[in-house]
């Protein structure tokens, strides 16, 4: 076991990866000499060499398609996007291709890539880079989207989508990235994409959250334990797409109450589809409408207002209590 | 220090070996066994009367929108023929001729055209890739193709196509730049038809020539009469070899001319003048290379209503095929991940309750 940030075992998942598949290439801006803009790929270039672990020249949609033609010839690349806010400069490469040659060949051409990029805001970055665009991939039929909330669940989702057939979409939470150390066994472990976890058990209501916003919903059902004596079911989905609607359904229908928190805007984001989910399988078991906390329907602000922006543990508590006491 | 100019080389040229008016230079003329010439006649013959037949079906609503390839087979078929059987090729949807020649049968082309996935099946033994619709787009995974092949070090090429606009799309740039960084086995070619839909060559960029834009991106370049398919034959042969040996990308400017329209759901009359149609339709590449090969003694009054004869037979199989395709109307749910998600299997099951329900003389399914 060691301790590990998340960066540190995003790079472990990536080395071990590598050590044990040649087939697998890290390529992206930055990813060799400079180690990768937050150093998740540090001491790769070092030890795999510079045909195995590529610095690129800056154009999304180029590393994008360059991964899609060497999983054609039986490469499995880890395509780095710089952040979240410049993933849409490859967009067309994601839609067009990475996602619909499976379909579109019947399986003769598949994408077998990871696309990591940095996710989400808090940590006063300048624009675009603090965006939270999960929703806008999990609508694409034939994308995995896996959000992991810290270093062990991260390192097991990376190792989980490399491996993976078809192409993940694979966001890291910045806010996550150096605030927490956790123990990280030495062998390697996978999740399975597509299934969260009960981050914290409970039986009065189930917050529904993934990603940096974890944190903060834990600390809001702490803080509904403590000073309102109620005990909040905390899921951590780890995946926006397939969306663990078991594992939802489930908690709710203990519980009888939900709240969604995520850091993107409200309108079409993935709270609507969890919300959606519940109505369909669950709605008599509800004891209350089901509230979403998330980032309003604006663009992210500067950081001056980053945090006012961002779900915090307030915001989520009084969501609870107003569905507790509806 | 005084202005003087940048050491950049920028020799370009230009090649023609069989002119439109018969003028064969014979210092260039490729070598081509006389069973191949006649087989590329065939497969150019063949390309006509595909196109031919496709856009009768479409009329008679028989097939969906078709985009011809009249007047463009000699750019994809030189450049097919150029190419190893292992080698890859990464088309757009103007390259008829080349996949023909490559062995896709003809009724896979229009099973494309006619709405079936099954159009985009590459024969087996093949490393192509189907048809690409967003434009040049196919560049980057062509070039991501050709890395993959110098990594390995196997020895193989990637050739990807795309037309006039699409060297205005950023993917065309992108993937030459990278081509260029890398040095990698891409061969790039341009069939410059003149014609974006409704916007003329001359409207995408203010470049001379296409082939020009190589020397950007510090590779060859080549202009090549499209029309000509010796020409297009040595100017891929050429590239080949050179990405084959290391020698890294180039790109090939294809002049050809589209001789019909964008696809059926546009008419060329509103945009471009008869006139301009009428000068091209001497540089037809197919009644070029027919009397190239008549003056070969490769054809004659005896053989070519032969030739035709199969290839009538041919596509008459191919559309009975064609019209006779199976459409299983669940399939497309089965292959979205290698997997199916549980959401995925809730729908199949969804779709075929709802199928079942609507057919006449069966009775309803009862979904649980």
């Amino acid at each position: 076991m060691a301790l590990l940030t998340m960066v540190k075992a995003l790079n472990l998942a990536l080395a071990e990866a590598m050590r044990t598949d040649p087939n697998v290439l890290v390529l992206g801006q930055d990813v060799g000499r400079d180690e990768g803009v937050f150093r998740v790929t540090e001491g790769l270039l070092q030890e795999f060499g510079p045909n195995r672990c590529i610095d690129t020249p800056l154009a999304e949609a180029a590393i994008i398609g360059a991964g899609i033609g060497l999983g054609f010839t039986g490469f499995r690349p880890v395509c780095e996007l710089q952040f979240d806010g410049f993933s849409f400069q490859a967009f067309h490469q994601i839609e067009n291709h990475a996602r619909r040659f499976r379909n579109r060949t019947r399986g003769r051409y598949t994408c077998p890539l990871v696309i990591r990029m940095p996710y989400g805001g808090g940590i006063r970055a300048i624009e675009h880079h603090s965006e939270a665009p999960e929703a806008t991939y999990a609508h694409l039929a034939g994308l995995k989207v896996v959000i992991p909330s810290g270093p062990r669940n991260a390192r097991a989702l990376l190792r989980a989508a490399i491996y993976d057939p078809d192409p993940v979409i694979f966001f890291e939470p910045k806010a996550v990235y150096r605030s927490f150390r956790e123990e990280v066994p030495d062998e390697p472990e996978t999740l399975p994409i597509g299934k969260g976890a009960v981050a914290r058990p409970g039986r009065d209501i189930t917050l529904i959250t993934y990603g940096a916003m974890l944190r903060v919903t834990l600390e809001a059902a702490e803080e509904l334990k403590d000073v309102h004596g109620i005990d909040a079911e905390v899921l951590d989905l780890l995946s926006a797409a397939p969306l663990d609607g078991e594992l939802i359904n489930q908690s709710v229908r203990r519980t009888g109450r939900a709240v969604v928190v995520h850091e993107a805007p409200r309108h079409c984001g993935l709270g609507a589809e969890i919300v959606a989910r519940i109505v369909e399988d669950s709605l008599l078991y509800l004891e209350a409408p089901v509230k979403r906390v998330t980032g309003f329907d604006t663009v992210i602000p500067y950081f001056q207002n980053e945090l006012t922006y961002l779900p915090d543990a307030a915001r989520i508590v009084r969501a609870a209590l107003e569905t507790v006491n509806f | 220090m005084p202005r003087e100019p940048l050491p950049i080389s920028t020799r370009l040229e230009t090649l023609s070996v069989l002119t439109a008016d018969g003028q064969l230079d014979t210092a260039l003329e490729p070598a081509v066994p006389p069973a191949d010439l006649r087989r590329l006649y065939k497969t150019m013959l063949a390309a006509r009367r595909l196109d031919e037949r496709c856009l009768m079906l479409q009329r008679q609503g028989r097939m969906g929108t078709y985009g011809p390839s009249k007047g463009q087979e000699a750019a994809s078929l030189g450049v097919a023929y150029a190419l190893e059987r292992s080698d890859w090729l990464v088309p757009t949807f103007r390259e008829l001729a080349g996949l023909l020649w490559r062995g896709w049968p003809m009724h896979t082309w229009m099973l494309y055209w006619g709405g079936h996935e099954a159009g985009n099946a590459v024969p087996p033994d093949l490393n192509d890739l189907p048809i690409c619709v967003p434009i040049a787009s196919q560049c980057q995974y062509g070039m991501g193709i050709a890395w993959g092949c110098k990594l390995r070090g196997d020895g193989r090429v990637c050739v990807t196509f795309c037309g006039d606009g699409g060297t205005s799309e950023g993917d065309f740039h992108e993937a030459l730049n990278f081509a260029g960084v890398y040095n990698l086995p891409l061969v790039l070619v341009v069939q410059n038809n003149h014609w974006a839909i409704s916007i003329p060559r001359s409207c995408q960029t203010r470049s001379a020539t296409l082939a020009q834009k190589a020397v950007a991106y510090g590779i060859d370049g080549l202009q090549v009469d499209g029309n000509d398919l010796l020409a297009v034959i040595v100017a891929t042969r050429e590239a080949v070899e050179k990405a084959r040996t290391g020698g890294g990308p180039t790109l090939i400017e294809a002049v050809t001319y589209r001789l019909s329209m964008h696809t059926t759901a546009d008419d060329p009359k509103k945009y471009r003048s008869e006139a301009e149609v009428q000068e091209w339709e001497p540089r037809d590449p197919l009644p070029r290379f027919r009397a190239y090969l008549q003056k070969k003694k490769l054809l004659d009054a005896k053989i070519e209503p032969v030739i035709e004869e199969e290839i009538t037979a041919e596509l008459d199989a191919a559309v009975r095929q064609y019209e006779q395709q199976p459409v299983d109307p669940t399939e497309f749910l089965r292959h979205v991940f290698a997997a199916p998600t549980p959401e995925l299997l809730a729908q199949q099951a969804e779709l075929a309750a709802h199928l079942a329900a609507r057919r006449p003389g069966r009775s309803p399914a009862h979904v649980s």
